[in-house]
C-alpha cells in the first residue's frame, strides 16, 4: 500500500556563488520521503550534504528547483548538527530545554522533559555541567536530546555519531531505532558510514562527488527490529558490498 | 595552591603601603613646600577635613552621577548603533566615516564647544562622557555581534526562532563578554570624560574642586580630588569585575 509522500524534492540545484562563474554543490537532486520513512544520505566529504539538510531545514534557498511538504508548508524540524553546535553559556539542562523555551512552553514542563531526553542520551549527573567541561561524544549526545524534545516531524541528523567511540555509537544507533520506531519520526540522515545507513535506514541514497547527484538508490529490505547480529548475517553483507561498489 | 590567592592579596596592600613610605620618605629628604608636595599625612588632615565640611562628598556626588547618566547613554546608543552596523553592511558603509571622523578629534577639543553649546551645568558633561564611551563600546559591540557563530544561526532558524528570539537567546549572551569587555573600557574613559568637562567648566564636581584647589594653592585638595577620581575609577572596574563573575561563569577562567 504506497502512502502519499510527505516531502517531495524536484531538481534541487543548488550554486554557490564564487570568482569563477559559482559552485555547484548539488545538481537535480529528486527524491520523495514517505511519513515514518528513514532515509539515509551517503557521499564523500564536499559532495554536498550538509548543503541539502540546510535546504531542508529551510536555512538556505536553492538555486532552482523546490522543497514541497505536504500538509504544513514547513514541518517541526530537529536538527542534529556536525559538530554539537551547543551554547556554550548555558548548562546541558538548559541546551536541551531551548526549543521548548523558544515554544513558550512553561519552565517546569520543559525541565521535566528535558530530564527524559538527558535518561535517553545517558547523561544523567551532567545536567548542570558547562558543554565545555564535556567530552566530544557527550556534546553530541546533547545534541540530539536537543533535536529530540520537541517532538518534531521530521528529523534532520548531519554525521550525528561522527564523534561517539564505537561502543557508544552502536548504543545509539539501536537507540535511535527504537526512538524512531516508537515516535514514527520521519528521518532524514547523512553519514559516511555503510553499516550504519545499513542498520538504521529504509532507503540509501549515494551522492556523487561534487556537484552532488543522487547516483544510486538502495532499498534496505532487512526485518525490524532489527539488532546488533543483523550486520553478520549474509543478506546485509550483500547490500553493504553493493553500496561499497558504488562509492569509489 | 590554596595559600596563593591571599598571599597575593597580601602583596597588593604591602605593596600600597611601600609606595607611601617612599611618598613620605621623598617629602621629607627633598623638604619641598606644602604646596608643591604634599606628604601623605597633609593629604590626609585634608580629606578628614573636606568630609566633615560635606563638600568632599558633594563633589564626588556630582562626578559620580554624571558619570552613570554619562555612561547609561553612552553604552546604550553605542550598543543600539552597533547591532544595526554589525548587522547591516550598507548601514556600515554610509556611517564609518563619520564615526572615524568623530574619534580622530580628541574630546578635550570639543569640550569647549559642548560646553559652550549646552551650557555649564550637567547636561554638557553627560554629553562628553557618553561620546567618550560611545566608540569603544560601538567597535566591541559591533565585533561581538559579528562573531556569532553561523552554525548558531542556523540551530535558532531551524526551530523558527523569531527575530527577538536570536536576539535575546543568542546575540545578546554570545556577545556579551566582548560587550563587558567594550564596558570596562568604557568605565575608564567615562570618568576622564567627566573631569574634561568639569575642567572646562563647572561649578561642581571633583574637576571643579581640582581647580579650585590649584588655584588656591591648597594642592592636599587636588591630591584629594585625584585620589578620589583613582577610586570612582576603580569602583566602577570592579562592577564591571563582579557582572563578568557573575555572567560570564560559563568561560574558562584563567584566573582563579
Ligand atoms: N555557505 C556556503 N558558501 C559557499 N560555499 C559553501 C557554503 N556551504 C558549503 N559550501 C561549499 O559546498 C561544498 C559542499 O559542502 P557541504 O558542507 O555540503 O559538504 P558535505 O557533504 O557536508 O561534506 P562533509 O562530509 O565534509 O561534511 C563544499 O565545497 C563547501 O565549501
Ligand atoms: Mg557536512
Amino acid at each position: 500500500m504506497p502512502t502519499k509522500p510527505i516531502l517531495t524534492v524536484k531538481d534541487l540545484n543548488v550554486v554557490f556563488p564564487d570568482n569563477n562563474g559559482g559552485l555547484h554543490v548539488l545538481e537535480n537532486i529528486s527524491f520523495e520521503v514517505c511519513p515514518r520513512d528513514f532515509i539515509c544520505f551517503l557521499g564523500p566529504s564536499g559532495s554536498g550534504k550538509t548543503t541539502l539538510l540546510r535546504v531542508l531545514a529551510g536555512l538556505l534557498n536553492p538555486s532552482s528547483g523546490n522543497v514541497h511538504f505536504i500538509r504544513h508548508q514547513q514541518p517541526k524540524i530537529g536538527m542534529v548538527f556536525q559538530q554539537a553546535n551547543l551554547m556554550p553559556w548555558r548548562t546541558v539542562m538548559d541546551n536541551i530545554k531551548l526549543p521548548l523555551e523558544l515554544e513558550g512552553v512553561s519552565d517546569a514542563k520543559a525541565k521535566v522533559k528535558a530530564q527524559e531526553m538527558i535518561e535517553l542520551v545517558g547523561l544523567r549527573g551532567f545536567e548542570d555541567s558547562w558543554p565545555r567541561d564535556l567530552s566530544g561524544g557527550m556534546a553530541q549526545r546533547v545534541g540530539i536530546a536537543r533535536a529530540l524534545i520537541h517532538d518534531p516531524d521530521l528529523l534532520l541528523l548531519d554525521e550525528p555519531f561522527g564523534s561517539l567511540d564505537a561502543i557508544t555509537r552502536e548504543r545509539m544507533w539501536t537507540e535511535l531505532s527504537r526512538i524512531w520506531q516508537a515516535k514514527q519520526k520521519t528521518v532524514i540522515m547523512v553519514t559516511h558510514s555503510i553499516n550504519e545507513s545499513l542498520f538504521l535506514a529504509d532507503r540509501v541514497l549515494v551522492l556523487t562527488q561534487r556537484p552532488g547527484k543522487v547516483k544510486f538508490d538502495l532499498g534496505v529490505d532487512l526485518p525490524r527490529p532489527r539488532k546488533d547480529d543483523i550486520r553478520y548475517t549474509p543478506h546485509f553483507g550483500k547490500l553493504a558490498r553493493k553500496l561499497r561498489e558504488t562509492i569509489e | 595552591m590554596t595559600m596563593k590567592p591571599s598571599f597575593t592579596r597580601w602583596l597588593g596592600l604591602i605593596s600600597i603601603l611601600l609606595g607611601i613610605i617612599a611618598w613620605d620618605l621623598i617629602v621629607r629628604v627633598s623638604g619641598l613646600p606644602k604646596f608643591i608636595l604634599p606628604s601623605p599625612m597633609d593629604v590626609w588632615t585634608r580629606l578628614l577635613k573636606s568630609l566633615a565640611d560635606g563638600s568632599l562628598l558633594l563633589h564626588t556626588g556630582y562626578t559620580l552621577i554624571e558619570i552613570i547618566l554619562g555612561l547609561f547613554f553612552g553604552v546604550c546608543f553605542a550598543t543600539v548603533i552597533g547591532y544595526l552596523l554589525a548587522k547591516s553592511r550598507s548601514l556600515e558603509k554610509i556611517v564609518s566615516p563619520y564615526l572615524v571622523a568623530s574619534q580622530a578629534i580628541p574630546i578635550v577639543a570639543v569640550a569647549p564647544l559642548l560646553i559652550l553649546w549646552f551650557g555649564s551645568g550637567i547636561a554638557s558633561k553627560v554629553l562628553i562622557c557618553s561620546l567618550i564611551v560611545f566608540f569603544p563600546v560601538l567597535v566591541n559591540t559591533v565585533v561581538g555581534v559579528r562573531a556569532v557563530q553561523p552554525v548558531l544561526y542556523d540551530l535558532m532558524n531551524s526551530v523558527r526562532a523569531t527575530r527577538w528570539q536570536i536576539l535575546f537567546n543568542l546575540e545578546l549572551p554570545a556577545s556579551l563578554p566582548v560587550l563587558l569587555g567594550g564596558l570596562r573600557i568604557g568605565a575608564t574613559l567615562s570618568v576622564i570624560g567627566a573631569i574634561v568637562g568639569e575642567l572646562v567648566d563647572a561649578k561642581n564636581g571633583l574637576g571643579f574642586l581640582l581647580k579650585v584647589g590649584d588655584f588656591q594653592y591648597d594642592t592636599s585638595m587636588v591630591f584629594v580630588a585625584v585620589f578620589m577620581l583613582v577610586s570612582l575609577a576603580l569602583c566602577l572596574y570592579g562592577v564591571v569585575t563582579l557582572l563578568e563573575r557573575r555572567f560570564l561563569k560559563w568561560q574558562n577562567r584563567l584566573d582563579v
